[in-house]
């Protein structure tokens, strides 16, 4: 089960919403569709899903065009919505029925789907209650359900973990997992966290347009320019602070030097313009000013810098 | 044909649970009892244009047909579960049709009790019952409380507020029946126009026991038109 986005484009009125987006996932991938709010996953999402119409572009799944076979598509796709689509007045297995005759599950096989999902999501204990007294995590839960009640090859998930506690969060990541192992999974969310822990391969829009997309590690590799040096020194009275930092800016590769200071200690924050570790140049560079180091550590550019970075509002 | 029977199924089921189905199906048996016995009495003749023609009886109707259809879209609308339906294998219209099945059972459900009037006055042996005109003020009250719903299903395909196409759809299913009353009024050019609009003309048509096709025409596509329009309404999303 492979998904094809040509070209997409959405526009609300005149404001575009997403703007000539491509991407290709394969099957079995769990990729997740990282961005900011509003950059414009929601949309790609529906418009996968068929809810939306695309302005203009072609969106393939299994090689099927959705604007001409959008039925065949949506017997294909489990979808759960950003906001959990439940009835709050059924009670878990009844909506589970509904969603499985929706879904066109054969009369006779539609008890063994649900008692299967309802054993899946860990919904036993609840499932004869009324959805509207559940807790969040447990909704999200069955919003799981529904989306996989007919075994779908493809599975989307809009922000599946938004507005839950960490335990929670937690439980819902494994399931997604446990699950994601036999089927391709797209994920939007702007946790980035999310992503790092469940998927293969990150695509990371703002604004409407792709503004990456790797694996973790090559997103890694790929924007890994510079380490960030974090050092406290005990402050010397004798020796000022625009001398520390022309002393530490006098070091080869280094970038950067900014200074806080704070009661009686120092604290440097220094960039280094290569990939190459200064750690021991540093240290040796403050002994030599007969300064005392409090702490040193060194950091790489992680992937919430890398985001930030790239999801910055120019 | 079977998802069509799973959302008006889901749909009766729903509208069971809330208890304003319950409220209005007793307001409804409560005025037309009344009213039914009311004219019986003085008559002794077990005729329904008593209830035909009772205005307040009418005025229960439209109450009664827009309160049931104020819901059917607009809650999905507001709770994100029309996302649900509409990302699932059935056509848009299927979804319209199964909405407008389960309201009309739903008044169907709420007229059957009435029949206990009618066969209460055979029992006891009062008057003369008039089969045909029991028949046609039953066959009328189901077109016409189709059309109404047929109508407040399109409002409420509008709006997410339940409120606001309560009050849009009892209006304009109240100017509908309205029509008939005020031809006195209308220009003369436009009387015969006027009353072929008119939801209570064809309505009283065939609960006189006379089952014309004209009537039937203008229930039949005013209703079709109306479920149309709220399957263009649903699609307005991909506009």
């Amino acid at each position: 089960m492979s998904i094809k986005v040509e070209n997409l484009t959405k526009y609300y009125g005149s404001q575009a919403a997403v703007k000539d987006i491509s991407f290709e996932i394969n099957t079995g991938e769990i990729v997740g569709f990282l961005g900011p709010n509003g950059a414009g996953k929601s949309t790609t999402l529906k418009m996968i899903t068929t809810y939306l119409s695309p302005s203009s572009g072609k969106v393939f799944v299994d090689d099927l065009d959705i604007s001409e076979k959008s039925l065949e598509v949506r017997k294909k796709i489990g979808y759960l919505p950003e906001q959990n689509p439940l009835y709050s007045d059924m009670n878990v297995l009844e909506y589970l029925e509904y969603a499985a005759e929706l879904q066109s599950i054969p009369k006779t096989e539609i008890k063994d789907a649900v008692k299967k999902m309802v054993k899946v999501c860990g919904l036993i204990e609840v499932k004869h209650k009324d959805i509207g007294e559940l807790s969040k995590g447990f909704k999200q839960r069955v919003g799981l359900a529904q989306a996989m009640i007919h075994n779908p090859e493809l599975l989307l998930l809009d922000e599946p973990t938004s507005g839950l506690d960490p335990n929670q969060i937690a439980e819902i990541r494994k399931l997604i997992k446990d699950l994601g192992k036999h089927k391709t999974v797209m994920l939007s969310t702007h946790i980035l966290q999310e992503v790092q822990v469940l998927c293969d391969r990150i695509i990371i829009i703002n604004n409407g347009e792709i503004v990456a997309d790797n694996t973790s590690e090559d997103l890694k590799s790929k924007f890994k320019t510079q380490f960030n040096v974090k050092v406290v020194i005990k402050r010397n009275p004798a020796i000022g602070k625009e001398k520390l930092v022309s002393e530490l800016e006098s070091i080869n590769n280094v970038d950067k030097v900014k200074v806080d200071q704070e009661d009686d200690v120092w604290k440097v924050d220094i960039l280094t313009s290569k990939d190459t570790d200064l750690r021991e140049d540093i240290a040796r560079k403050v002994m030599s000013m007969n300064l005392v180091m409090l702490e040193l550590h060194q950091e790489e550019t992680s992937l919430e810098d890398i985001f930030r970075n790239l999801t910055r509002k120019q | 044909m079977d998802k069509i029977l799973a959302v008006t199924k889901k749909e009766l089921r729903s509208s069971f649970n809330s208890p304003i189905a319950y409220i209005i199906i007793l307001l409804f048996l409560v005025v037309t009892g009344w009213f039914f016995t009311t004219t019986i009495f003085p008559t002794g003749l077990v005729s329904m244009r008593g209830i035909t023609e009772n205005i307040i009886i009418h005025l229960v109707l439209l109450i009664f047909a827009a309160a049931i259809s104020m819901r059917t879209f607009s809650e999905e609308k507001k709770s994100g579960t029309l996302e649900l339906l509409l990302t699932k294998p059935l056509k848009d219209f299927d979804i319209v049709v199964g909405k407008f099945l389960s309201a009309l059972l739903l008044v169907v459900f709420t007229f059957i009790p009435t029949l206990v009037y009618v066969i209460s006055f055979k029992i006891f042996g009062l008057g003369s019952i008039d089969l045909g005109s029991i028949f046609g003020a039953y066959l009328g009250l189901i077109f016409i409380s189709a059309l109404y719903i047929s109508i407040g299903i399109f409002i409420s395909s509008l709006t997410e507020n339940q409120v606001i196409a309560f009050i849009i759809s009892f209006l304009i299913i109240l100017i509908l029946f309205l029509f008939n009353k005020i031809l006195v009024f209308i220009p003369s050019p436009l009387v015969s126009t006027i009353e072929y609009l008119s939801s209570d003309y064809h309505y009283l048509n065939i609960a006189k026991g006379v089952i014309d096709t004209r009537d039937l025409v203008y229930f039949i596509s005013g209703i079709y038109i109306m479920l149309l329009l709220t399957k263009t309404s649903l699609e307005r999303r991909k506009w």
